[in-house]
């Protein structure tokens, strides 16, 4: 590639022709602040927060999306460009609510942030300011009132997820991030994956918290209350306590939710071994049966089944009908659980911890209460149980590491990986070739179809046949697959999709890491490493052969695929209208 | 056939609304009553430009001029000027000379020191007649072009012309067609700017309205040189004649083979579309309107990537303004040398103003540039009304600044505006005198700039906003020194920082003020002032007893009952029931009350 040489600061620096501005200080030894732009992400230089001078320009210039010229000469921190951006910082406080201490974002605030970086006066330009009400839904909260419009939420929606339900409405001061028609985002086709909320830099947007449903009931002393977590909490929950990203700190989470007075501390990932055992054995019979709907998608990222039941109701049959393995893990406990322990329903709570916000609308989904109640009770993502946590003065730095609860405590190490994008795929061959096969594989590691590229295909000898699956996270990227798959451009058998780029590792319930650090570390890469370190080092990598899901097809569902099985662990979908107003 | 007489009725926008259909519609009823319909012909036209006389009828042969002209003065011109040759005196826009004769309407004090080029067929062609437009040499340019010179011979033609953006920019028209002609692609688009959106500007909409075809041939022309095969127009919505004779002219172009496939026999492909525009201002910023075109919100991007690079649909992509393309087939027909002889150094040609405000001929302007605003306002315009002082000029519209009366003789062109803390825009010219506020103007313009900001970036969306605050305090009285000192600052910022044409600019209408007008800010600071009797906050009401004659007028008008008074004595009004709306004023006819 041609290279470009240029100044910084008087810094001679050489980088790619068509780098940013930006990225061309860093290599030069200086960081310039960003707000609204986000890597991949949103790109727009609209908050001009990141401005520097450059020779001969008329004006000053976003260094977010100029590019380098040869012998360009940037000023990155003249008095004109540091009082400029402390304006800036200055305008954008005058417009928003300055409810700090009761925030939700309270200490990772990008705009408390750059505020104290800049020495800036909130009240520099007081004057009117725009209020508007919440905007609730069973998932997701957004208040405009401290939106600084940065768009980041509206470019996650529309170029990652391909949704496009947010976008400015009005003009000039009037402007503000909504749906079409001012409509609420609960009438549109939000697929609620709460991408919007890990790219917000302030707290115009959070989940709902449901901390306080869960506190009462862990109060409630006639409750018996069981968590479960999912693979993905144990590689994110260590940053809200400041370890590095990437820390595996399950002992520590689970000596968490001891301590939070939880009657019985479980794995999803029991659950999702389950689900391979489902799902792989549904996909042989479908490979069997030519009037079958392939290729088979996977069925575990709710907020990928909302997007097929808005945008592609034509492909549902191709949906695996196996409920996620949150579902499958409420309703194993509703059912098997509660009679083998003879716990009345009444009393049963199930709570979930998940990287997702998603997961909070699944819950209240038709054919998801196997025992006539709903198979789990509430769920809170990664950032509120770390709420929940210091809340309660849990001092999660000091546990010792613990384990799960037996009896049914124990998950596979395949079970564990569906937390980054390709898992699920990986889990289900390692499974489905054994079977077919009849005998141990040599190797475990179908490393095609890992990493956080947004679209991998692989092929897979089955015993002779050789198939060919596809991974895809990112609903953009799944968009591409499904148009493929029904211009019949695809040969694809089995298509593993996940909502969010690269998987629940990254999901939109995970704890939120600034755009300075996302904008430079790749943060989905660090977390699913700390998965597949962990599957390494396994003892038990392989669903089948975990002795729990052994234990619960003897005693209680028979064989995979069994009427009981499908009664209890699968459900269905139905084509939904995009816009409910 | 040979006509004796040709009627000319104004179609343009100021006249229609004062009725000219209904005028036109009237001569076709009396010629034909009168058995002159055959002989007579009439012809609905484009802007004649002194439309503060409008509606207007010109009457051929002899150049007649009637000036506000109304349905029922239509009677009696067909039987008095066409039946007996008796020009109606009494509706003639006249400026006698000094034997006592009428001078010819070019001779005019309004049209003498015009120049029209672009402006040339509108008041005389009829716009929704291809073949009126033919017969003015319509089409040659591009067939000149096209057969006798490369694209690049045209580009450098342009170029040579010294022909700049019309749109406001002022950036090199052949400048720019040679970077969209530099550009590599499978295809290219030549984009019209016709979203005129300045407050009181209708420079673009005039030449729509009176002349579409000279813009479709340029465009054509524009076509050639670049490698584009397809052109779109982007007109607001609000220009309803505009856009109905451009889609005419555009039909008509296409059934003589002028647009479409292989045109004019000549071997090349163009074809043009409507886009209609929905009112926002700043799509008139070329990215904005870029967005817009493609069906999206229309807000700016950043630049670079410019259009002839990245345009639309992401192709290269050369957009100019309406008027800037009214130039074009001229420069093709008569060489850059004769455009090049027009105007300064730097600014050749002429410009087109919209002149407004406070002025005697309101109207639509060619001038060479160079000329002075002093012409222009005293020779032009015909002065200022009422025997009022002129204060200031305002250019550029809601970008432009306030020009004092100090600086009148500045030879209008791009670079002496800019230096002057204004600028050409795309030619709105508004005309102040002793009763406008300063202040108040400038707290207008950035009204206008706050709404019509895309909400985009920090600096506009906020910026504007809270030095608009700050302006509405100043008027309120309630400002201090050290607002005026933030605001000039705010000012500056705004222009350093902001995405766009529109945020880097708006901050100038104040700008220019607190420069020239710094005196009127610090009145309404420190004397609680408003030296024009504008702000309404600063200005009280009074009744001079010595001069109220108690007849009980001002009473009777005031609609909130402020007044009180017996007849025959001196009224009062209560200042704190006194909504300052001026109703007594006018009513008074002793000049008894203040403000």
């Amino acid at each position: 590639m041609k290279q470009v040489t240029l100044k910084i600061n008087n810094v001679s620096v050489t980088v790619d022709a068509g780098t940013r501005i930006l990225d061309a200080a860093k290599k030069a030894g200086f960081a310039i602040p960003t707000l609204c732009y986000m890597k991949d992400v949103c790109n727009e230089g609209s908050c001009r927060v990141c401005v520097v001078e450059v020779k001969g320009a008329r004006s000053l210039v976003a260094s977010c999306s100029a590019v380098v010229g040869e012998g360009m000469e940037v000023f990155t921190n003249t008095p004109k460009v540091i009082n400029s951006r402390k304006k800036t910082i200055e305008l954008i406080l005058s417009n928003h609510k300055k409810a700090c201490l009761d925030c939700v974002r309270n200490g990772n605030c990008e705009l408390s942030t750059l505020s104290q970086d800049y020495g800036c006066d909130p009240h520099a330009y007081d004057g009117v300011s725009t209020e508007y009400p919440t905007d609730e839904t069973a998932y997701l909260v957004r208040d405009n009132s401290k939106c600084v419009l940065c768009r980041r939420c509206v470019g996650v929606c529309n170029n990652i997820q391909g949704i496009g339900v947010i976008g400015p409405n009005k003009r000039g001061f009037s402007t503000h991030i909504g749906c079409a028609f001012e409509q609420p985002l609960a009438a549109t086709s939000c697929v609620a994956c709460g991408q919007c909320i890990t790219a917000c830099p302030t707290g115009a947007l959070h989940e709902k918290d449901d901390t306080n449903e869960v506190k009462a009931l862990l109060a409630d002393k006639d409750k018996y209350v069981i968590v479960g977590t999912a693979p993905s909490v144990r590689v994110g929950l260590g940053e809200e306590f400041g370890y590095p990203i990437g820390t595996n700190v399950e002992g520590k989470m689970v000596a968490a939710l001891k301590r939070l007075g939880f009657d019985k501390v479980f794995d999803v990932d029991m659950a999702a071994d389950m689900t391979i055992m489902e799902e792989g054995t549904e996909f042989l019979s479908r490979l069997k049966d030519k009037t079958a709907a392939l290729p088979m998608m996977t069925s575990c990222s709710p907020g990928w089944i909302r997007y097929m039941e808005f945008y592609y109701p034509e492909l549902l049959p191709n949906l695996s009908t196996c409920k996620s393995p949150q579902q499958m893990f409420g309703s194993i406990m509703k059912t098997y659980y509660a009679k083998k322990f003879d716990i009345p329903l009444d009393k049963l709570r199930v709570v979930c911890i998940m990287p997702c916000v998603a997961k909070k609308t699944e819950i209240f989904r038709e054919h998801q209460s196997a025992a006539g109640v709903p198979d789990v009770d509430v769920v809170l993502s990664t950032r509120e149980l770390a709420r929940l946590i210091k809340n309660q003065g849990v001092d999660f730095r000091s546990l010792p590491n613990e384990r799960f609860d037996d009896p049914i405590g124990l998950g596979s190490s395949a079970g564990l990986i569906f937390g980054a994008t390709g898992g699920v795929m990986e889990a289900a061959l390692r499974t489905v070739s054994e079977v077919v096969l009849g005998k141990p594989l040599d190797k475990l590691d179908f490393k095609a179809v890992r990493g956080t590229k947004g679209i991998k295909v692989a092929s897979v000898n089955l015993n002779g046949e050789v198939i060919k699956v596809c991974v895809a996270s990112g609903l953009a990227n799944a968009k591409k697959v499904l148009e493929d798959v029904k211009a019949g451009k695809s040969d694809y058998k089995f298509i593993e999709i996940m909502t969010c780029p690269g998987g629940c590792v990254n999901g939109g319930g995970q704890p939120i890491q600034p755009s300075s650090v996302t904008n430079n570390v790749n943060v989905r890469a660090l977390r699913a490493k700390a998965i597949y370190d962990a599957d390494k080092k396994a003892p038990l990598r392989k669903c089948h052969e975990n002795p729990v899901v052994k234990t619960l097809y003897s005693e209680f569902f028979g064989e995979p695929g069994s009427h009981r099985a499908h009664e209890i662990l699968h459900t269905s979908y139905k084509k939904r209208e995009k816009y409910n107003f | 056939m040979l006509e004796r007489a040709h009627i000319l009725v104004c179609g343009g926008t100021g006249c229609t609304s004062g009725n000219s259909n209904k005028i036109y519609s009237e001569f076709v009823e009396h010629l034909k009553a009168n058995g002159l319909d055959k002989e007579v012909k009439i012809i609905m036209t484009g802007c004649f430009g002194l439309c503060a006389r409008g509606p207007i009828v010109v009457v051929y042969p002899d150049g007649s001029f009637y000036q506000h002209v109304q349905p029922e003065d239509v009677k009696e011109i067909v039987t008095e000027h066409i039946l007996k040759g008796r020009p109606v005196e009494r509706l003639l826009h006249s400026e006698k000379q000094e034997d006592g004769t009428r001078k010819a309407i070019n001779e005019t004090d309004f049209y003498k020191r015009q120049k029209r080029v672009v402006l040339r067929n509108c008041g005389i062609i009829n716009p929704e007649n291809i073949d009126e437009y033919l017969a003015y040499d319509g089409y040659k340019a591009y067939e000149k072009a096209v057969t006798e010179m490369t694209p690049q011979e045209v580009i450098d033609t342009i170029k040579k012309s010294g022909l700049r953006g019309r749109g406001g920019g002022g950036f090199s028209t052949g400048v720019k067609w040679q970077f969209a002609h530099d550009s590599q692609a499978d295809q290219k688009y030549v984009v019209c700017n016709a979203d005129e959106g300045d407050p009181g500007a209708f420079m673009d909409r005039s030449l729509l309205e009176g002349d579409p075809h000279a813009v479709i041939e340029a465009m054509m022309i524009a076509g050639y040189a670049i490698g584009a095969t397809k052109g779109y127009i982007y007109v607001r919505a609000e220009y309803p004649i505009a856009v109905e004779r451009l889609e005419i002219a555009i039909a008509q172009a296409r059934d003589y083979g002028i647009l479409g496939r292989n045109v004019m026999g000549l071997g090349y492909d163009f074809d043009i579309e409507l886009r209609l525009g929905a009112g926002a201002f700043v799509c008139g910023e070329e990215t904005a309107l870029l967005q817009s075109t493609e069906g999206k919100r229309g807000e700016p991007r950043q630049r670079p990537p410019f259009p002839a690079v990245k345009g639309l649909f992401g192709k290269p992509t050369l957009i100019n303004n309406v008027e800037t393309y009214g130039n074009i087939t001229q420069i093709i027909l008569n060489g850059p040398e004769w455009f090049a002889s027009m105007g300064t150094e730097k600014s050749k040609g002429t410009k087109v103003f919209a002149l407004g405000g406070k002025i005697h001929n309101t109207g639509l302007v060619e001038i060479p540039m160079g000329t002075t605003l002093r012409t222009i306002i005293e020779e032009i315009g015909g002065g200022i009304p009422n025997g009022k002082k002129f204060k200031a000029a305002q250019t550029g519209g809601p970008s432009g600044g306030c020009i004092p009366a100090s600086l009148i003789d500045t030879k209008i062109d791009y670079d002496n505006l800019i230096a002057i803390g204004s600028m050409m825009g795309s030619g709105g010219l508004i005309v102040m005198d002793e009763d406008n506020c300063m202040v108040d103007i400038a707290k207008f313009f950035l009204e206008f700039t706050v709404d019509e900001s895309c909400g985009k970036c920090t600096p506009c969306r906020i910026g504007n906003k809270r030095l608009y605050e700050m302006l509405d305090k100043v008027t309120k009285g309630e400002g201090t020194m050290e607002d005026l000192d933030k605001m000039e600052e705010l000012c500056y910022y705004i222009k350093e920082n902001s995405l766009c044409g529109l945020g880097q600019t708006a901050p100038n209408p104040v700008l220019s003020t607190l420069k020239y007008f710094r005196d009127e800010y610090v009145e309404h600071v420190k004397n609680k002032r408003c030296p024009a009797g504008v702000c309404k906050a600063l200005v009280s009401y009074k009744i001079k007893p010595e001069m109220c004659i108690g007849c009980g007028l001002c009473k009777r008008n005031c609609p909130v009952g402020a007044i009180s008074g017996e007849i025959k004595q001196p009224h009062v009004i209560d200042p704190s029931k006194c909504i300052k709306c001026g109703a007594c004023i006018q009513a008074c006819r002793k000049n008894a009350i203040a403000k």
